[in-house]
């Protein structure tokens, strides 16, 4: 049936109209013209983008010391990592820290965008700027920042905790004080940046839409859900896609969230992330191989969130 | 009578629905809401300047101190006498100045052949840049590492600019804006009156591209300013430090002076904070626009 219907051009196709590409005048040089436009950035991309990915693989097979000899060991540094507690620790830190931060953060950011998406607001671009503030900030100087802040004996938080009645906390002695010290980090970053992306996409649903729902008698917050949330959802799927890249690449915040903590975020390795696990074998212990085997579990993690993200999405396709 | 009496629930409901949705009537909670909301994005700033001007006291005293002090050049000072500060102020503005205006030239002509231009393996090319975005790079940190030590760049600047210019982000955002915004029409036109392919990309497409390029460029200086990890494993001499790795080093120094950690941070994001007061609406309206673009 849908073979036998024919040009009836599809939203997609009126959305963008600029889309076709231009053709060439076939002579030589402008057929070769792409390609030396393309070249400069391919020629760096390969070296050091797509190279040293593909590498990581073989790296991973070989017992490779950075100034002795490297020898073929097959696939030892891949058990050694399955049987690696410390592996599982730091898989667990990722896990719980990524959970932990992404979840308040885009929440918090969705709740904010309906906010600043009122039509009337003032000073509007006083808040979008305001809100851009942490992004601006490097993740180095809000670790140190967060530090003292969180401070056991100083800090604000526990100042705070002890007008409460509350004993001081010391965050980062314990697994989930430490998560919750590093995930108030993240959160507070990118908060701010996925209010304006879900703002941005708040802003192109048409009024009328909203207007059509209040006629058929819908309150403020079925709109919320019913309307404003499902035409958000290619934004939403974007801001959990890239959380979940820079949740896996979490490095910074444990290493310097206190001078002590060192390579291991804790004694107790309590925070130790994936990223912080893999320099520490990498560049504190001089194993290539191993820190290139923990590289590719890395790769496989993006995989397999990759395809839960594709099953979550189309489920939920299926269901509406 | 009795259609009196007994209200309908819209009959109820309706005045005060349509007073609240009175044009200009955004309730107060809202502002109150977003208020708090930016305090809590400034406050970590503002606490930094707190302490940069306040000096050691002010980290260690109960309650904490929340306003600031005079001692701006004291603390600075010592910022500067502990590690070679302004050193790496320098060399993170000539790092990131490099990256992000010679990866947004490559970027927008790269992007504009893959919006505007008809080649043989176009898609396959752009799929796999766009494939690569969803790795995190630093899996593959280690042979980065070996390559740049094959080249003899371990520990010079230029270990942290060339690796830095493909961005595939870059080359996303430059595409989905040239096709977005640069019409076909115009590009026939100008085909007719015999430009050639650079012509067209120079005269006529980055002209329009040029205020999502300058935002580009802004977003990438800002994430080379910030970068950690990379420069932390190819910078060995205290020298060539950019302003995050000396803050790395004055950290260390936490036991001795606390204050100078939180003083360096505040010093290291000042020049992104005054960039941020001249461009920041411009980069605001460039990351809600580069959204949905395309």
């Amino acid at each position: 049936m849908s073979a036998t219907t024919t040009q009836v051009p599809t939203y997609r196709d009126r959305q963008k109209p600029d889309d076709r590409p231009v053709r060439v005048r076939s002579s030589l040089a402008e057929r070769v013209a792409p390609y030396a436009y393309v070249a400069p950035f391919f020629i760096i991309f390969g070296i050091f983008g797509l190279f040293p990915l593909a590498f990581t693989f073989v790296v991973a097979l070989y017992h490779w010391n950075p100034i002795g000899e490297h020898t073929f060991i097959g696939l030892a540094n891949f058990t050694r990592l399955l049987h690696d507690s410390r592996f599982w620790n730091a898989l667990g830190n990722t896990l719980g820290i990524f959970v932990i931060s992404t979840v308040p953060q885009l929440l918090l950011a969705l709740g904010l965008a309906q906010l600043l998406n009122h039509a009337r607001l003032r000073a509007a671009t006083f808040f979008r700027m305001a809100m851009l503030l942490p992004y601006i900030t490097s993740v180095a100087a809000t670790a140190l920042v967060f530090g003292q802040i969180f401070d056991r004996n100083f800090g604000l938080i526990n100042w705070v905790l002890g007008l409460l009645h509350v004993h001081p906390v010391n965050f980062l002695a314990s697994r989930i004080g430490s998560w919750t010290e590093i995930a108030a980090m993240v959160t507070w970053r990118w908060f701010g940046y996925n209010t304006l992306l879900y703002l941005a996409g708040m802003q192109a649903i048409p009024r009328e839409m909203y207007e059509a729902a209040s006629v058929d008698g819908a309150n403020g917050w079925q709109k919320f859900t019913r309307l404003t949330i499902p035409s958000l959802r290619p934004v939403i799927i974007f801001t959990v896609v890239m959380s979940t890249i820079g949740g896996l690449q979490i490095f910074t915040e444990p290493l310097l969230v206190s001078p002590e903590s060192g390579l291991t975020c804790g004694a107790g390795r309590q925070c130790q992330t994936l990223a912080l696990f893999l320099y520490e074998q990498g560049f504190g212990q001089f194993d290539f191989g191993y820190g290139s085997a923990i590289g590719v579990a890395l790769f496989v993690i993006v995989v397999v969130a990759a395809l839960v993200n594709f099953f979550l999405t189309t489920r939920t396709r299926g269901a509406r | 009578m009795a259609e009196m009496t007994v209200p309908t629930e819209a009959s109820l409901r309706s005045p005060a629905r349509r007073r609240r949705r009175r044009p200009g009537a955004v309730p107060w909670y809202v502002y109150l809401l977003l208020i708090i909301a930016v305090v809590i994005s400034a406050f970590p700033l503002y606490y930094m300047f707190v302490v940069a001007t306040a000096g050691a006291s002010a980290v260690t005293s109960v309650p904490p101190r929340l306003y600031p002090g005079t001692d701006l050049v004291g603390v600075a000072t010592r910022v500067f006498n502990t590690v070679p500060f302004v050193r790496a102020l320098l060399n993170s503005a000539f790092v990131s100045l490099s990256v992000a205006v010679i990866s947004v030239v490559l970027c927008a002509v790269a992007g504009f052949a893959f919006a505007k231009l008809e080649f043989r393996g176009r898609n396959a090319l752009f799929v796999l840049v766009l494939l690569t975005m969803t790795v995190p790079a630093q899996l593959s940190v280690i042979p980065q590492y070996l390559i740049v030590s094959k080249l003899g760049w371990v520990d010079s600047l230029q270990a942290i600019i060339v690796p830095g210019l493909a961005s595939a982000f870059g080359i996303f955002w430059m595409r989905q804006h040239m096709s977005s915004t640069v019409s076909d029409e115009l590009m026939q036109a100008a085909r007719l009156d015999g430009c050639g392919s650079w012509q067209l990309f120079w005269r006529i497409a980055f002209p329009v591209v040029r205020p999502a390029a300058f935002v580009l460029g802004l977003i990438t200086f800002t994430a080379v300013w910030n970068d950690f990890m990379w420069p932390f494993i190819v910078l060995k001499s205290p020298e060539l430090f950019t302003v995050q790795i000396a803050l790395k080093q004055l950290q260390a120094n936490r036991t001795v002076d606390v204050a100078l950690a939180l003083g360096g941070s505040f010093l290291a994001t000042l020049p992104l904070l005054v960039t941020f007061a001249f461009a920041g609406r411009r980069m605001v309206s460039g990351i809600m626009d580069g959204a949905f673009k395309g």
